[in-house]
Order: C-alpha cells, then sequence, then structure tokens
C-alpha cells in the first residue's frame, strides 16, 4: 500500500501540520525556552484563544481578524499570570521548578474546567467560506483549513523573531534569562521586562489558537494532548532557538502524519512524546549544557 | 524513635483490625464503597509522596501508573484467573518496572523534564490500551471479580478490606523509607543534588530506588480497581482527578513526612465524597484545582506545616 | 614534598569550543595546604569540578592515592576522601543541623557510632549549641561552618574549601581559617581556593595561580606575590 500519492500527501500534510505545531510551541518557546519558566499551562491558554476566537466568529467575524483583536486582551492575560506567578515566587529568592510546574499544571486545569462550564464539552468549530474546499495541485490535495492556519504560523514567528533579534526591548528579553543584574545596570526594570515577555508569549496563544480551531473542530481539554508536542518541539530546537523549533515542529508533524496514514491516527498522540522522550535519552548532555 | 515505632505499629494494628471487622457492624454498604475510594487516594498520595515529596521530583503522570495497574490486574484476572493478591503483587512489579524505566530516560536531567516525560507517559499509555483490542479498546471491558471468601459479607466489603490492606502496607513502606537512610538521601537530593552527591550519595541510584517504589505504591493501588467497578475503560483508568489529586494531596497535608499524605488524602477525599453527590465531577476538578493553587502559592508547606512546626526528628 | 596524594595529569575541561580548564599538572602532597587563586573565570570551580567528579574530564586524568579515578562518579569520590565545600554553602534544607551530618555518615561507612562522630564535628566548628535547628536558620558564618562541618564528618583525606570564607568580617574569617588550620594539623590535606588574599597568603604552604584556564605561577605565599605574571593578573602591568 505504499503508493506515492499517499506517501506525498503524508508528507505535505505532515509539513502543514508541523507548522501550525510550531505557533503552539511559540509561546512556551518564550517563557519555557528563553525565560525558564516551565508553562505548562500554554497548550490550554492556546485552547482558550482557539475559544476566544470562536466567540467572535459567532458573532461574523473572520477568525484571523478576531485574533488579531484577541493579541491585547491575551497580552493583558499573560501580564497578570506572570504578575501572580512573581508575586508567589520570585519574591521568595527565585522561583522552585517543581512548585511552579505545580502551579501551572493547577491553573491549566482551572482554565479547562472554566472553558467547559462556560462552553460546554462538546467539539466547537469555525466555519469560513475560504477554508472550505482544497487546493489540488497534481496528485496532492491541500485542504485549505489546514493550508491557511499553516501559512499563519511562519508569519507570526518571524515577526516575534524579528522583535526579539531586532529591538532593543526585544533583545532586554534574550539577555533577562543570562544577565539579570547587568539588565538593572543599564537601568531596565528586569521584573517588567519578563512580565512583558510573558505578555507576547501569551498573546501567541490566540494566534495559535486561531489555527488550532481552523485546522479541526476544538474541546475544552484539547490542550492535553498538545503539551507532548510543544515541549517536545521547544526542548529539542534547543532551548529557546525559536526558527529551529519551526524545524523540529516539521520533522514532529510529517512523523505523526506518516504514523496516521499508514498505522493509524489512533497512534499519533503518543508520537511527540516518544520522540522527545528518545531524544532526551539519547542526547542528555546536549539538553542539560542548554537548560542551564 | 523505638517508642514512635511501636506507636505507629500499634496504629497499624489497631487500622487493619478495623478493616477486617467493620464489614460485620456497619450495615449500609455505601460506607464501604465510598470508604474504598478514600483508602485508594490515601494509597496514591502516599506512593507519589515517594518520589515527589521525599526527593523533590513532580510526577504528573501518577494516572499513568494506576492505569496500567487497572489494566494488568484486570486483564490477569480475566484471562489467567489470577487471584486479586497476585494480581495486586504483579501491578506492584510493574508499576516499579515502569517507575525505573521512566527514571532512566529522564533523571540524568533535570526535574522539569522528568516532569514533562511524566504528562507523557499517560498519554502514551492511553494511547497503547486505546489501540489493544484484547483490553477492549476505547469502549472498555468488563470484569466480573471473585466471589468474596468466607470471612468477609460482601463483594463491596472484601474491597474496602483489600484498600485498607494496601493502603496500610504503603503508608508502612513510605514512613520506612523515610526514616531509613534512603529518606534521607532522598531529602538531601531534594536540598542540593551536586551536594548531596559530593557527601557520598548516589543520587541517580536512590533516585531511582524512589521512582520504582513510587510506582510500585501507585500501580498497586490501581490494582483492585477492576473489581470494584466491574468495568474498565481507559477514560477512568487514565483519568485526570487521579493525576491531580495524586499532587495535590500531598502538597495539601505536606509533603516531608509521610502523614502529610495521609491528612491530605483523607480530607480531600472525603470532601470529593460528599460532594460527588451533589456537584458534578467539573467542579470537583475545579475545587481541587483552585485549593492546589491556594496550598502552592500561600502554604507550600502544607497542613502539617501550618500546624505545629517541624521540630527536628534527629538528636544526639 | 611527600608522596601526593591528589595527582593531576594534562586534566582539561572544555565546554563546546570553550576551553574553560588546561590541559593543567597539579599535585597536592598529603597533608598539605595548598592555596589556589585566581581571577573569576579562571578555571578554579572547574578544576574542583573535575576533581570532585561533578564533571569529567574531556581529558587527561585524575589520580587519588595512586589509583585512577577519572571515571569514577563524584559520590563514589567522595567516599574515598575528597571533601569539598560549597561556595555558596548548599545545606540539606528541611533537615536539622545534626541530620546535615548524618547524611555523609549514612553514605561514607564510618566506623564507630555516627551520632558520636557528628557530635564530635559539630564541637570542633563551634556549632554545638545549634544542633537540632533547622539548617535554615543558620546565619551566613554558621551555614559555612556547617558546610565545613558536613564536608569533615566522612573523614576524608582532602578537603577542598571553595571560597569558604567570601563575605565573612576579618574576626570571622579568623574562626575559619582557625577550623582549617586544626583540620590540617589532624593530617588533612586542605586545598583553599580563594580571594581574599590574605587569608590564602596566611594559610597555605604553597600558592598556585590560574588563568583563563592555565596554571601561571607556583611557589610560597611570598614568591607568588612576587612573581611577575601574578603581578599582570593582579594589577595589569
Amino acid at each position: 500500500m505504499l503508493s506515492i500519492d499517499i506517501l506525498l500527501n503524508a508528507i505535505v500534510t505532515g509539513i502543514l501540520l508541523g507548522s501550525v505545531y510550531a505557533s503552539l510551541a511559540l509561546g512556551l518557546g518564550i517563557t519555557f525556552g528563553i525565560l525558564h519558566i516551565p508553562n505548562i499551562a500554554h497548550p490550554t491558554l492556546v485552547v482558550a484563544g482557539a475559544f476566544f476566537v470562536y466567540t467572535l466568529t459567532q458573532w461574523g467575524l473572520d477568525p484571523i481578524v478576531a485574533a488579531v483583536i484577541g493579541l491585547v486582551p491575551f497580552y493583558l492575560l499573560g501580564v497578570v499570570l506572570y504578575a501572580f506567578y512573581s508575586a508567589v515566587f520570585e519574591r521568595k529568592g527565585g522561583a522552585n521548578v517543581l512548585q511552579s510546574l505545580t502551579l501551572f499544571f493547577g491553573l491549566s486545569l482551572v482554565i479547562e474546567i472554566l472553558l467547559s462550564l462556560g462552553f460546554g464539552s462538546e467539539l466547537k468549530s469555525v466555519s469560513v467560506s475560504y477554508i472550505g474546499s482544497s487546493l489540488k495541485i497534481g496528485i496532492l490535495t491541500v485542504p485549505y483549513r489546514l493550508l491557511i492556519p499553516a501559512l499563519l504560523a511562519p508569519v507570526t514567528i518571524a515577526a516575534v523573531w524579528l522583535y526579539l533579534s531586532r529591538t532593543s526591548s526585544g533583545t532586554a528579553i534574550r539577555a533577562v534569562a543570562h544577565e539579570e543584574r547587568a539588565l538593572s545596570i543599564a537601568g531596565l526594570n528586569p521584573a517588567s521586562v519578563k512580565r512583558h515577555a510573558f505578555g507576547i508569549a501569551t498573546a501567541t496563544a490566540v494566534i495559535a489558537g486561531a489555527a488550532l480551531i481552523m485546522v479541526g473542530p476544538i474541546e475544552p481539554f484539547a490542550g492535553r494532548f498538545q503539551i507532548g508536542r510543544v515541549f517536545a518541539i521547544v526542548v529539542l530546537a534547543g532551548m529557546g532557538s525559536i526558527p529551529g523549533s519551526l524545524v523540529i515542529a516539521i520533522i514532529i508533524g510529517i512523523a505523526e502524519a506518516l504514523v496516521s496514514s499508514y498505522l493509524n491516527p489512533s497512534w499519533s498522540p503518543g508520537v511527540a512524546f516518544a520522540i522527545l522522550l528518545l531524544g532526551l535519552a539519547l542526547r542528555p548532555q546536549g539538553l542539560f549544557g542548554a537548560a542551564r | 524513635m523505638k517508642k514512635n515505632s511501636l506507636l505507629f505499629l500499634a496504629g497499624v494494628i489497631i487500622v487493619l483490625a478495623l478493616g477486617f471487622l467493620m464489614p460485620w457492624l456497619l450495615r449500609n454498604p455505601f460506607y464501604f464503597f465510598a470508604g474504598y475510594v478514600v483508602l485508594q487516594y490515601v494509597t496514591i498520595a502516599t506512593g507519589w509522596n515517594i518520589l515527589g515529596g521525599y526527593a523533590g521530583y513532580i510526577n504528573f503522570g501518577a494516572a499513568g501508573f494506576f492505569g496500567a495497574g487497572v489494566y494488568l490486574s484486570a486483564f490477569l484476572f480475566t484471562t489467567f484467573g489470577l487471584p486479586l493478591p497476585l494480581c495486586i503483587l504483579a501491578a506492584a512489579i510493574v508499576g516499579a518496572i515502569l517507575g525505573v524505566l521512566m527514571g532512566y530516560l529522564t533523571l540524568r536531567i533535570q526535574g522539569v523534564y522528568f516532569a514533562i516525560a511524566t504528562l507523557g507517559l499517560v498519554v502514551v499509555l492511553e494511547t497503547i490500551v486505546h489501540n489493544i483490542s484484547g483490553l477492549g479498546g476505547a469502549s472498555g471491558m468488563a470484569v466480573y471479580g471473585p466471589r468474596p471468601p468466607a470471612w468477609s459479607p460482601g463483594p463491596s466489603q472484601y474491597n474496602f478490606t483489600v484498600m485498607v490492606v494496601i493502603a496500610v502496607a504503603s503508608v508502612a513502606l513510605a514512613r520506612w523509607v523515610e526514616i531509613s537512610w534512603i529518606g534521607r538521601g532522598l531529602r538531601a537530593v531534594r536540598a542540593s543534588e551536586d551536594a548531596a552527591e559530593c557527601s557520598g550519595v548516589p543520587t541517580l541510584r536512590l533516585k531511582l530506588v524512589a521512582c520504582a517504589l513510587s510506582g510500585a505504591v501507585l500501580a498497586a493501588a490501581g490494582a483492585p480497581y477492576p473489581f470494584y467497578t466491574s468495568f474498565v475503560e481507559p477514560v477512568t483508568a487514565f483519568s485526570l482527578i487521579i493525576g491531580l489529586n495524586a499532587i495535590a494531596m500531598p502538597l495539601i497535608g505536606g509533603t516531608r513526612t509521610w502523614v502529610g499524605p495521609v491528612i491530605g488524602a483523607l480530607l480531600l477525599a472525603s470532601v470529593q465524597q460528599i460532594a460527588t453527590v451533589t456537584i458534578s465531577s467539573e467542579l470537583n476538578i475545579l475545587f481541587v484545582g483552585a485549593v492546589l493553587i491556594a496550598f502552592v502559592a500561600f502554604a507550600p508547606g502544607g497542613i502539617s506545616d501550618l500546624f505545629g512546626r517541624n521540630k527536628g526528628r534527629a538528636r544526639p | 614534598m611527600t608522596e601526593p596524594v591528589l595527582s593531576l595529569k594534562g586534566v582539561e575541561k572544555r565546554f563546546g569550543s570553550f576551553r574553560a580548564l588546561g590541559p593543567v599538572d597539579l599535585d597536592v602532597g598529603a597533608g598539605e595546604r595548598l592555596g589556589i587563586i585566581g581571577p573569576n573565570g579562571s578555571g578554579k570551580t572547574t578544576l574542583i569540578n573535575c576533581i570532585t567528579g561533578v564533571y569529567r574530564p574531556d581529558g587527561g586524568s585524575v589520580f587519588f592515592e595512586g589509583r585512577d579515578i577519572s571515571h569514577l562518579q563524584a559520590h563514589k569520590r567522595a567516599r574515598m576522601g575528597i571533601a569539598r565545600s560549597f561556595q555558596i554553602p548548599r545545606p540539606f534544607t528541611g533537615m536539622t543541623v545534626f541530620e546535615n551530618l548524618l547524611v555523609p555518615l549514612d553514605y561514607c561507612h564510618i566506623e564507630g557510632s555516627k551520632h558520636d562522630r557528628a557530635s564530635s564535628v559539630l564541637a570542633s566548628v563551634g556549632l554545638s549549641a545549634r544542633v537540632s535547628d533547622p539548617s535554615e536558620k543558620l546565619t551566613q558564618l554558621e551555614l559555612r561552618k556547617l558546610e565545613l562541618a558536613r564536608a569533615l564528618v566522612g573523614n576524608p583525606k582532602v578537603l577542598i574549601a571553595d571560597e569558604a570564607m567570601a563575605g565573612l568580617s576579618e574576626e570571622e574569617i579568623d574562626e575559619v581559617l582557625a577550623i582549617l588550620f586544626a583540620l590540617n594539623r589532624s593530617g588533612v590535606a586542605v586545598i583553599m581556593i580563594e580571594h581574599i588574599m590574605h587569608a590564602v597568603m596566611r594559610f597555605s604552604e604553597r600558592v598556585v595561580c590560574f588563568e583563563t584556564g592555565r596554571l601561571i605561577a607556583s611557589g610560597t605565599s611570598s614568591e607568588i606575590a612576587e612573581h611577575p605574571l601574578v603581578q599582570k593578573v593582579y594589577f595589569g602591568e
């Protein structure tokens, strides 16, 4: 059954899926990869973003426009989350990783339940005219509902990457994790830099959420299946490497697409975790150095 | 120390005696039905705390170990007719192996990766079970439990007594770990891994031991579950609330001693048992989640730390 | 010099393309008092980590009592008799002062009563009054003492004191020095890594200076103080 068109279609689907995963992982790349805050609630924030977009589309708005509108409230949400986080931990002289993991774990559950109480536990989806059909090129069939979100991701990633590498406030974010003291000597307040970074990270969740709900219907607990993917992407890309995350995300996307085409779609949730575990087991030194 | 151990032993005997006698004293089977769940959580919280509390390695995947225990015992019983005690033993062994495997893959790196990997364990195991038709796949399988032995008045009472024994054994194990050189080494690991290693503590090996013991207890907690519900399905065996309670109960009770998880589990599980009658399972999770956040943020030492400061245990 | 208890031959450590240390050759005699100086980032802490086994060296070998220990894990080296204190004290929080000392005693196979050994070591560093206090309650000086006591309790043959006096007052420095002198009189080799020059100079029989991962000078305190390379490192020109 190894026909070339199935293989090709799987690879193309994988690349597009991977691109979407990269946008899911973008915020975590900032919080965990750069700030070293293990925000395991990020996938849930993405799902919250998806529900935000869903709500606005119910009022007739385009999902992409809805996502752009969502940037501000989600940025503010991130600022509030960080303010809470730092009030609890950083004032006590450095956060305990395990406690902050637990905090974000609790937080993600609370968000999930609130979503499920507010929207019900059924699947929700958006319907827009331009994501109904498929683009056909020769033997390739590319549904627009996958293509459009997949194009959204590189744009967002490029924007964030340009911001981080080209602007002075972006540079401050990259510097804050390593040289907190130098930053305060330079007259910048590390706490406000981190708060800003956390805000941006959370704002990317609404774009990722728009992408996710365009790809397929979503339920409040969908975040759990993304945790493996997003952490695999951030960790294996090398902590803090945002362009690298796109590459890893596409590899994971292709692996998943191949597994669902040739084995069974029900196996695909385990793929990213398997890749992550293998990566951790094979390259502990490399990861250790990067994660310090 | 000796005096404390004698007191503990006396407590163990009393609880075990109650576990065997209560079924003949109380008529209403509901108590045993609810009591089973409370004791199951005492076991889960205690098992989780061996690694999460003593060594400070957070395991988000308690439901993975629990579910593995559930399915293993369901499988062994329905296919080979293995008696319940052997099912429990088998579950404990497989849980220990799973723990070591998990630990070996991730423990050489930092605790964050261990925690993330444990999140994955649940997804991976649930995916596997979903895809094995012999275990009923997504739709689950019915398990017709053994007839209760003559010394127990009925199936709920029998399951209850079995759970009393498992819980007591787990708490005794956790207490032994805590007061032995293993516990001291684990607490040193929790405080500073480098300093522990430079004091002669074989940190990796010790963490693997903790993983194995913790995994064994968590899986054993799941072993009688198929007989309790007569039906297993992936969603309940790998349930979110189990992973959540496993963390929340020790954190609420206090993670430093064996008492903390027991207090946390008795409190939280009893509240949940009473509340399930009146509120939905969603509100239940919301409640536990909020309590968890509150404790992490404002009382990281848990209840046992709020009442009575931890007195120095070892004195010259 | 007497028979070396610890011997480094061509030890090197790299992080990626950055060479943090070496190659270094260094012998430490049994019962010697050796001072190690050098600016921040000169490789002193990397050196300790290579000796104690926190890092595996990328090249060369570490010998302890004539045996190649380069491939042994840190806890095995600690049990053989290489002890260290940390630059930033790392008490075992959640334990009493007394329990802190029981950790090495549990794992280092010491003959005799653990309780007696721990009590006598705590008395020798002046922490007797604090035995049953939680380690979180200690002052900076007491934390330093605990750090030393925990390193000593396992009867080491070499003690590496990594900036054990940073941030202490003059009187407190004298107290710590007295502890280290007393320990050395009982036959333990002491390697002192320190920025507080007068303390190193007073304490050490021999001082070595590191810069950019290399050993650039070695000699008695007065020889080192006069050494042109050392002066250049510390005073420019």
